[in-house]
C-alpha cells in the first residue's frame, strides 16, 4: 500500500475517532447539558482518541521503513546460490544493490544472470507483499489504539490531563531529535578524527608548522611526504578574525549606542531592521564581493604606497567579514544596552552627569558583561565563517600574520580536502574530520565563555 | 517611576467617565482653569518658588497653573492621589522632566532668584544644585565607595583621594549609614538590603552638596522599620537641606514635613503649614483626601 494512501486513511481515522471520542464523552453523561458532569470538555476526549489512533501508528510505520530492507534483503540473500553467498561483503553488496536496479527497472552494473533476475523477480514480489502488510498492520494498529481510548472513555477519566502529559511527551520528543542530531554529528566527527590520528600523531596535527595534506599514491613519488600541522591553518583563522573583530565591534558598539541612546524611536524603527539585513545577506554574496571589489582594492591601495599586497589577503577577507558580524555585536548590544534599568540612568543624570558620561560611566560598564557575550558570539561566527574565506582569503597556508599575505584557514582546507573524488581513509580526507573536530571545540568553548558571561550578568539584575 | 506618572496622567485626564459613587465625583470634578490655590503659598527667602508652573505631555495637561514656595531648611512634602502630578512638580525642579520626549514646560521656576528654566542655565550644574532620590533604590552596579564618589568625581569636587575618602565618609555618615558599611566600601551597592540601598542612594545624593534634594516616593519600596529610619534621616537632613518630598502616605507627610502641598488633578489645591493641613484642612478636597474618602 502506498504512503500516502496510508496516510489519508489515517486522517480519515483521526477525524472518525475525533467525532465518535466526543460523541462518547457526551453520551456518557447524557448530552450536551449535562457537560458539567464531565471531568473535561468533551473536545479533549475527542483529542485523546485521536493521539491514540495517530502516535502510535506512525510509529510502528517509522519503524518498519527503518528495518524492511534488511529484511527483503537478508530473505533475497538466502534464495540466492551458495557461491554468491559466500562472496565478500562488498562485492555482495554489489549483486544485491544490482538486484534492487532490477527489480525497479534501472540499469544494472553487468549483464544479469538468471540467477539475478530469479532474485530480482522474488524481490517484487516480496515488496509487493511487505507494503501491503505494512499498510495493514498500521491501519489496524491505529484502528486498535482508536478503539482502546474511546473505550476508556467516562466521566470520571481525566482526559484534559491525560492530553497535556501526551503532548508533552511529543515536545520532549522533539527536543531529543535536536539533541541526538548534534550528539550523531559530534561522535561521527569524534571517531573519523581518531581514525586519522592513528596515521598521524595528534601532537603533529596541533603542533606541527607545516600545512601541506598530500598523501603518496606511489612510495617513490615525488613530493610524497605530506604534512598536517594545523598550526598555520589556527593562525590564518585568529587572524582573520581578528581583523573582523577589530572592524565589527567598535562599529558595532556605537551604532548600538546610538541607536539605544540617541536615536529616535522612528529611526530606531526602521535603522535596527535594516542593520540585521547584514546578517541576512548569503555569505557567498559577501565572499564575491570580497574577492572582486576589496581584494583588488587593497591591493592597488598598497601598491600605490609602495607595499607588496598578495591579490588574496587576509586583510580584504577579514574586513568583509568583520561587516558580517557588525549586526551580531549591534543587535546583541542593543539589546543588553537598552535592558540596563532607565533607573540606573535617573540616577546619573539626577547627579548632574552628562549624556555620554552617563553613557561611559554607567551604562556600559553595566553592560558589558552583556557586550562581551555578543563580541564573543560574533567571533565564533568569524572562526566558523567559510565562504568568505574561501573566495577571498585564498589556499596557501603560510605562517605569518601579515594581513597583506595570504593566508588560509581551518574551514577553506576543510573545503579543498573534501571537494572531488576522494578515498575515504587517506590520511588527507580524514584530516579533515579532525580540523573540524578542532574548529568545533574552538568555537564550543568560545559558546560557553559566553553563554557564562551572559548569564552572570543576567544574575546582576533581576 | 517618570513613565508610570506618565501614563496615569495620561489615563486621569482621558478618563472623563461618569461618576459612580460620591468621593469618585469629587475625585473628578474640574476645578477649573482659574482655580486658585487655597492657603499660603509663598514664604520667605525660599530656596525654590514656582509661579504659574504649567506641564504637558503631548496634548495632555499635566500640571495646571501651579505656584508655590519651598522654603529654605524646610521639608515640604507633596500629597494627593495617584495621577494628581505630584511627581511630575517634583521632577520639573531639576529638570528631570527634560528626558521625556513629549514634555513641555511652561511657568517661573526660581532656584536661588535664577529661571532654571532660562536658556543660559547649565542642566548638568542644576542638577548637582537640586539633588533627586528616587522612588525604587538605584545604586550603580558598582561599589558602596563608588557609588558615593561618582558625583563628586564627575564634578570635581575632590581634589586628591584624600579628599574624595573624607566627602564618602561625610557622606555615608549623614546618610547614618556608615556604621553598616564602614568595614565594606568595596563590596558592590547592589548587595545591601533596600532600606541600606535607599539611604546609599541619598548619601549618594548628597555627596555633591546639593542645596535641594528630591524625594519621590523614597520610602515606598521599603519596610516598616527601613521607612522610619529614612524619615529620621529626612529630619536630620533638614538641617542643611532644602527638602521636597512626594509621599503616598499621609503619616509620612505628617512625620517628616514643616508644609504640605496637596495636589489634585494638576492643581495645587491646598497648601499650609503640615499641622494646620491635618488638623484644619480648609477645601473640601483635601479634607476628603486626607479623611480617607478618596484616593
Amino acid at each position: 500500500m502506498q504512503n500516502s494512501l496510508i496516510l489519508i486513511v489515517l486522517l480519515l481515522l483521526t477525524a472518525l475517532g475525533y467525532h465518535f471520542g466526543r460523541r462518547r464523552a457526551l453520551h456518557s453523561v447524557g448530552g450536551a447539558q449535562a457537560i458539567r458532569r464531565l471531568h473535561s470538555l468533551p473536545s479533549y476526549y475527542g483529542l485523546y482518541v485521536v493521539l491514540w489512533a495517530i502516535i502510535p501508528a506512525l510509529l510502528v510505520m517509522l519503524l518498519w521503513g527503518l528495518v524492511q530492507d534488511t529484511v527483503l534483503n537478508e530473505l533475497i540473500i538466502s534464495t540466492l546460490p551458495t557461491e554468491m553467498q559466500s562472496l565478500p561483503p562488498e562485492r555482495l553488496g554489489l549483486v544485491v544493490n544490482d538486484i534492487h536496479n532490477l527489480a525497479i527497472g534501472n540499469i544494472t552494473s553487468e549483464t544479469p544472470s538468471p540467477a539475478i533476475e530469479a532474485a530480482a523477480a522474488h524481490l517484487r514480489s516480496l515488496q509487493a507483499t511487505a507494503d501491503l502488510a505494512r499498510g495493514l498492520v498500521v491501519l489496524a494498529i491505529a484502528l486498535a489504539g482508536a478503539l482502546f481510548a474511546w473505550r476508556a472513555i467516562a466521566p470520571a477519566m481525566r482526559a484534559r490531563n491525560r492530553v497535556e502529559s501526551i503532548l508533552k511527551g511529543l515536545m520532549v520528543a522533539s527536543a531529543m531529535v535536536a539533541i541526538l542530531t548534534t550528539i550523531g554529528i559530534v561522535l561521527s566527527v569524534l571517531f573519523e578524527s581518531l581514525r586519522f590520528f592513528q596515521k598521524v600523531p595528534v601532537t603533529d596535527f596541533l603542533f606541527g608548522l607545516q600545512w601541506s595534506p598530500q598523501i603518496a599514491i606511489r612510495s617513490d613519488q615525488v613530493g610524497a611526504s605530506g604534512a598536517f600541522g594545523a598550526i598555520p591553518l589556527l593562525v590564518g583563522t585568529l587572524l582573520i578574525s581578528f581583523i573582523a573583530l577589530v572592524v565589527a565591534v567598535p562599529i558595532g558598539l556605537m551604532s548600538a549606542i546610538y541607536l539605544a541612546e540617541y536615536a529616535g524611536p522612528r529611526l530606531r524603527a526602521w535603522a535596527k531592521p535594516v542593520l540585521e539585513v547584514l546578517a541576512g545577506i548569503p555569505t557567498v554574496v559577501y565572499g564575491f564581493f570580497a574577492a572582486l571589489t576589496v581584494a583588488p582594492f587593497i591591493r592597488e591601495m598598497g601598491e600605490s604606497v609602495g607595499l607588496d599586497v598578495s591579490s588574496e589577503s587576509a586583510l580584504a577577507a577579514g574586513l568583509v567579514m568583520g561587516i558580517m558580524i557588525i549586526p551580531f555585536v549591534s543587535s546583541l548590544s542593543d539589546d543588553v544596552i537598552n535592558a540596563v534599568p532607565q533607573s540606573l540612568r535617573d540616577a546619573a543624570y539626577g547627579l548632574g552627569a552628562t549624556q555620554s558620561e552617563t553613557i561611559r560611566q554607567v551604562i556600559l560598564p553595566a553592560a558589558l558583561p552583556g557586550i562581551m557575550g555578543g563580541v564573543l558570539l560574533a567571533a565564533s561566527r568569524a572562526i566558523g565563517e567559510t565562504m568568505i574565506v574561501v573566495m577571498a582569503a585564498g589556499l596557501s597556508a603560510n605562517l605569518t600574520v601579515n594581513p597583506l599575505e595570504a593566508v588560509t584557514t581551518v574551514t577553506v582546507q576543510i573545503v579543498t580536502l573534501l571537494v572531488g573524488d576522494q578515498e575515504f581513509d587517506s590520511a588527507k580526507t580524514l584530516a579533515a574530520f579532525a580540523l573540524g573536530l578542532l574548529l568545533f571545540l574552538i568555537t564550543l568553548s568560545l559558546n560557553i565563555v559566553a553563554l557564562r558571561i551572559v548569564r552572570r550578568y543576567r544574575e546582576q539584575y533581576d | 517611576m517618570s513613565l508610570i506618572e506618565t501614563t496615569m496622567v495620561g489615563e486621569e485626564t482621558a478618563g472623563e467617565t461618569p461618576a459612580v459613587s460620591r468621593p469618585e465625583q469629587a475625585m473628578q470634578e474640574d476645578l477649573g482653569a482659574d482655580f486658585q490655590t487655597v492657603g499660603e503659598i509663598r514664604v520667605d527667602n525660599p530656596a525654590i518658588s514656582t509661579t504659574g508652573v504649567q506641564v504637558y505631555y503631548g496634548d495632555k495637561h499635566a500640571i495646571r497653573n501651579v505656584s508655590l514656595d519651598i522654603g529654605r531648611n524646610q521639608v515640604v512634602a507633596m500629597i494627593g492621589p495617584s495621577g494628581c502630578g505630584k511627581s511630575t512638580y517634583l521632577r520639573c525642579l531639576n529638570r528631570m522632566n527634560d528626558t521625556i520626549e513629549s514634555c513641555r514646560v511652561e511657568g517661573e521656576i526660581l532656584l536661588d532668584g535664577e529661571n532654571i528654566y532660562d536658556k543660559a542655565i547649565d542642566v548638568v550644574a542644576l542638577r548637582a544644585r537640586v539633588g533627586m532620590v528616587f522612588q525604587k533604590p538605584n545604586p550603580f552596579p558598582k561599589s558602596i565607595y563608588d557609588n558615593i564618589a561618582y558625583g563628586p568625581r564627575i564634578h570635581g569636587l575632590a581634589a586628591n583621594r584624600t579628599e574624595l575618602d573624607e566627602v564618602v565618609e561625610r557622606s555615608l555618615k549623614r546618610a547614618g549609614l556608615w556604621e553598616e558599611v564602614k568595614d565594606r566600601l568595596d563590596a558592590p551597592g547592589t548587595g545591601l538590603s533596600g532600606g541600606q540601598q535607599q539611604r546609599l542612594c541619598i548619601a549618594r545624593a548628597i555627596a555633591v552638596e546639593p542645596e535641594v534634594v528630591l524625594m519621590d516616593e523614597p520610602a515606598s519600596a521599603l519596610d516598616p522599620i527601613a521607612t522610619a529610619r529614612i524619615e529620621e534621616l529626612i529630619d536630620e537632613l533638614r538641617e542643611n537641606y532644602t527638602i521636597a518630598i512626594v509621599t503616598h502616605s499621609m503619616q509620612q507627610a505628617a512625620r517628616v514635613s514643616q508644609r504640605t502641598a496637596y495636589f489634585h488633578m494638576g492643581h495645587l489645591v491646598e497648601v499650609g503649614e503640615t499641622t494646620q493641613i491635618f488638623t484644619n484642612p480648609r477645601h473640601k478636597l483635601t479634607e476628603d483626601y486626607i479623611t480617607g474618602r478618596f484616593g
